[in-house]
């Protein structure tokens, strides 16, 4: 009785300090300093591709922009909001997966419907414009 | 005593596990309330997507934006951030006056990120660029304006947790809380990436 009561004590105990740990954030100087460093230079790219015109093509210059960001917000994912799959047993990164799945569904539906949308206008004449009410 | 504790094993691990709960999913329930601001500004993004081309035949992106300027906001923004990370890890040490230092920096950043956009605004409105101009500049100030609200919030629950951990030290509340603000701040300088790339890069990019 006293073995299983000082166990359960334990797993307690280890369960609280594995939560209280997590609270307490585990990033180190290093992994800070490595997403500073790596956000410096994602910034740094998309500013120095647009103020300097490097790039001819427009279309090529806004997929470049769109990457480097995507790929700046998973370095902050990582480095400073310390996202991981194991982080209160998984259910941050479920609520990060369906927010984003929603997030894209409003972008993309908002998109595509406002273009469709703009499309399907009739183009109007200026007589006509002249006769609206 | 054996009576008692056989009584005692039959039911107490619900007591137990209804106990500690709360305290562990602080974080979580922190967590979705970032993913739920995150869907505010999906729809703020969604609505500057769609509308952010209609200029009513005034002023468009690359008349207004100085580059220059946002790229100095950005980096204060994302020293902001650095210098939170060290206030975390101060905090994590137990040194409360590091701590406060470095909060009192991150402050300062932000101040200075809030200074920068006001100037920008005070500046777009003076040359009649004002939200009621067209729909792009609606839905650049809604967008603009409610990240800078956020920063402005954050700004304020910044000063009141220093002034909260220079009463009653790092202990466990407040160290819960500057967890919750760290999320909070990061969120805001992420939420900050998809601005300067999508309203100010591809804005001038045309």
């Amino acid at each position: 009785m006293t073995t299983n009561s000082t166990s359960h004590e334990d797993a307690h105990e280890a369960h609280h300090g594995h939560s209280h740990g997590h609270e307490a954030g585990h990033g180190s100087f290093k992994s800070y300093v490595t997403g500073f460093v790596l956000s410096v230079i994602l910034t740094a790219i998309p500013f120095w591709l647009v103020m300097g015109d490097v790039l001819d093509s427009k279309v090529a210059t806004v997929s470049a922009i769109m990457i480097i960001g995507a790929i700046q917000i998973v370095v902050h994912m990582v480095y400073f909001l310390h996202m991981n799959t194991k982080s209160e047993g998984g259910w941050t990164m479920m609520a990060l997966i369906f927010t984003v799945i929603i997030v894209a569904i409003a972008l993309i539906g908002s998109l595509w419907v406002m273009h469709h949308l703009n499309s399907n206008m009739m183009v109007m004449s200026p007589e006509m414009m002249k006769n609206l009410p | 005593m054996s009576n008692i504790q056989s009584q005692s094993a039959e039911k107490p691990q619900f007591y137990l596990e209804e106990d500690h709960h709360p305290e562990g999913s602080t974080n979580l329930g922190f967590w979705l309330y970032l993913m739920s601001d995150c869907l505010i500004f999906a729809t703020l993004f969604a609505t500057y997507a769609v509308l952010g081309r209609n200029y009513a035949a005034g002023p468009a992106p690359a008349d207004l934006f100085d580059l220059k300027l946002v790229a100095i906001n950005t980096a204060m923004l994302l020293f902001s951030s650095i210098t939170y990370g060290f206030a975390m890890l101060q905090m994590e040490r137990g040194a409360k006056q590091e701590t406060l230092f470095w909060l009192g920096i991150t402050g300062l950043f932000g101040l200075a990120f809030l200074g920068i956009e006001l100037y920008e605004f005070y500046h777009m409105i003076h040359e009649g660029a004002t939200p009621q101009r067209s729909a792009f500049l609606s839905a650049f100030f809604t967008l603009v304006g409610t990240h800078g609200l956020h920063v402005t919030f954050g700004i304020i629950w910044l000063v009141t947790l220093m002034v909260q951990v220079s009463k009653h030290g790092l202990i466990h509340e407040n160290r819960r809380r500057l967890m919750c603000l760290s999320m909070f701040w990061h969120f805001l300088d992420v939420v900050w990436i998809g601005v300067f790339s999508v309203v100010y890069l591809m804005g001038v990019v045309g």
